[in-house]
């Protein structure tokens, strides 16, 4: 029990007792909810029993309102809560006077709020591209004096990257690349046996892990590995006012930060999907051999006849433009990163969503380009 | 007087490097504690320690009455409803604007309707003097003076009558920092509260402070204001009689 009231006629004496304070203000809120107040004319209010926080005496602060709006007088019996006081100074004070009934108030359906937003939407994707096309635009200026001059290529900080990127994900892209070869020779294997066709198994995995697969995978893997890495490390950097500290001693941020990251990636994944192709193939080897029982010399022979000269490297070529396409969007994304953790996050998913898009949208455009001109 | 802060025999060990060595430590309720030592003394470590934010290696740690070290996560939890905190570089949640900072404490604490919690929450941020258009804005958006003060009232959140400080004032221009100790003058006369605050502001120390504890060895040693000017240790008698306190008018010592 917070407080006690006693109706006489029109006049109503509210007794506080107890601990008014934050922990309580819900069970103290109900308690006054339920003191009638209809036709009373005068409450009088003691409050020398009670012990009030801030938040105890705000309370009764706003209680005084509502008996006040029921058209009531009210008046302390006694001493009033010290705190009443101060919230009254505090509210009072014109210079921080907020409206808090027009800030709870935003507009939902306001149409021209609707052609607003689609405006700034549009102004700020025009904005976005500018900033993408600055950014392409410096990196191939850093890209160009740092091809002119050796000093600028941070051998370290790229041996850094290759190791980050490539090196540690040397486990996981084989496991992956062998696992998908399992699949694929699997489900190849299930589908020609009915035609007596199993020995094309060697090719369905050959150049199916030579030509796509094997790329593909290494690609998606270390855009999540490293996409991610690259936008949340940038971003943090961001965040931490590190790139304005850069920019501040003369430093260029793109030169030692996207520059040694594409390079880096550039180097680091063709060695990482030779490294998938060849698990790929000795995953498909594996299991004809168990599967189909082909002797692994009769699967080389056959490999030997799927593959042609260049299958090999149609799937390599197109490991550096993944690797340019995942590690700029990383340091693109990570770059953008402005003010909040939350926009941190943001932007590091972003990153990977993109780098993935991106390296999918290439070999799209590759498979054409193959296409049309034969290979 | 109730005791409010009673540290007994604090043990704090890094590795090799042992950062508190029997460290004892008492706030009465109604003070304003301020703890002061130079870069790296343990300052930062003691106020994680008190917090329960860290647990020592030897040594009792009494909030209220209570030990802290080695309680459960539900018991800390009740605790840490009753004190409130701000950190040196304000760590206000940078995706929450400032008002619902203010209102995370009571969010996880309080059983509110809305309405009363955005009221509240307005009332502490127009008590620490942040008003009008403040309330809506990110942490990002704010200068490094609002940073403190929104701070100060997401720690007043939950009406706790013991608040520590984290360095307050630094990062402040002399101006900003005077009117934050005022604030904190002001707020601590009006509500009660005992402070605790390491900082490294000598204006800071004589405006507010009532008794200073200062971190040494490991060891602290605490006397009032007027008597630990005089104290004869070497790197206190640097701290309160070198040249920047000589600029403050400080009484020479013994």
């Amino acid at each position: 029990m917070y407080c006690v009231a006693q109706r006489r006629d029109a006049r109503v004496e509210l007794s506080l007792r107890g601990e008014w304070r934050a922990v309580a203000l819900g069970d103290i809120q109900a308690e006054l909810a339920a003191v009638l107040l209809d036709g009373v004319r005068q409450v009088q209010i003691r409050a020398s029993d009670a012990r009030f926080d801030l938040s105890g005496a705000w309370l009764l602060h706003d209680y005084l309102a509502t008996i006040a709006a029921a058209g009531a007088s009210s008046l302390f019996a006694g001493p009033a809560p010290p705190g009443l006081a101060l919230i009254e100074r505090t509210l009072s004070d014109e210079r921080s006077a907020v409206d808090l009934h027009a800030m709870a108030q935003t507009a939902w359906l306001d149409p021209a709020a609707a052609v607003e937003g689609l405006g700034r939407r549009a102004v700020r994707s025009w904005r976005l591209l500018e900033t993408l096309l600055e950014f392409l635009g410096r990196v191939g200026v850093a890209f160009g004096r740092a091809s002119l001059r050796l000093k600028y290529w941070r051998p370290t900080s790229i041996a850094r990257h290759v190791y980050d990127t490539g090196i540690t994900a040397i486990p996981v892209v084989a496991l992956i690349a062998f696992l998908i070869a399992v699949i694929l020779a699997y489900m190849g294997a299930q589908q020609l046996r009915k035609f007596g066709a199993d020995i094309f198994v060697v090719d369905l995995v050959t150049v199916g892990m030579l030509r796509e697969l094997g790329v593909l995978l290494t690609a998606i893997i270390v855009a999540g590995r490293s996409g991610s890495a690259f936008a949340a490390e940038i971003g943090a950097m961001q965040l931490n006012e590190e790139v304005d500290a850069l920019r501040a001693i003369g430093v260029n941020p793109v030169e030692v930060l996207v520059l040694p990251r594409v390079i880096g990636l550039v180097i680091a994944l063709p060695l990482l999907t030779v490294i998938a192709d060849a698990i790929g193939l000795v995953g498909g080897g594996l299991l004809c051999h168990i599967l189909l029982g082909m002797p692994v010399a009769q699967f080389l022979n056959r490999a030997n006849e799927a593959i042609a000269a260049t299958t090999f490297w149609v799937g390599l070529i197109k490991a550096p433009v993944f690797a340019i396409l995942i590690s700029l969007a990383g340091t693109w994304c990570g770059l953008r990163v402005r003010g909040s953790s939350r926009e941190l996050g943001r932007l590091t998913t972003l990153a990977v969503v993109q780098a993935i898009f991106f390296v999918i949208l290439a070999d799209a455009l590759f498979a054409v380009l193959f296409m049309e001109i034969d290979i | 007087m109730a005791t409010v802060v009673e540290v007994r025999g604090l043990v704090n060990r890094f590795g090799q490097q042992t950062v508190h060595q029997n460290l004892d430590m008492s706030v009465e309720e109604g003070e304003v504690f301020g703890i002061v030592g130079g870069s790296g003394s343990g300052k930062s470590v003691l106020l994680r320690t008190i917090l329960g934010l860290q647990a020592p290696l030897a040594g009792t740690v009494m909030l209220g009455g209570r030990d802290i070290t080695g309680m459960g996560a539900a018991e800390l939890r009740s605790i840490k409803a009753g004190y409130g905190v701000t950190f040196q570089h304000g760590a206000l949640f940078s995706s929450l604007t400032v008002l619902q900072n203010v209102q995370l404490p009571m969010i996880e604490h309080l059983k509110l309707p809305s309405r009363t919690r955005d009221e509240l929450a307005h009332l502490k941020l127009r008590l620490v003097g942040l008003g009008g258009d403040a309330a809506a804005k990110y942490p990002a958006q704010l200068s490094g003076g609002m940073i403190k003060r929104a701070a100060l009232a997401r720690a007043l959140a939950l009406d706790p009558r013991l608040l520590f400080l984290d360095e307050p004032t630094s990062g402040l221009d002399p101006i900003g920092a005077q009117a934050f100790d005022e604030l904190v003058i002001y707020l601590q006369r009006e509500l009660q509260l005992t402070v605790v605050m390491i900082t490294h502001d000598l204006d800071t120390l004589f405006e507010a402070c009532s008794r200073v504890g200062v971190l040494v060895d490991g060891h602290m040693i605490s006397d009032t204001l007027a008597g630990i000017v005089h104290n004869p240790q070497p790197w206190i008698h640097a701290y309160f009689q070198g040249a920047r306190a000589q600029r403050r008018g400080v009484p020479h010592g013994a």
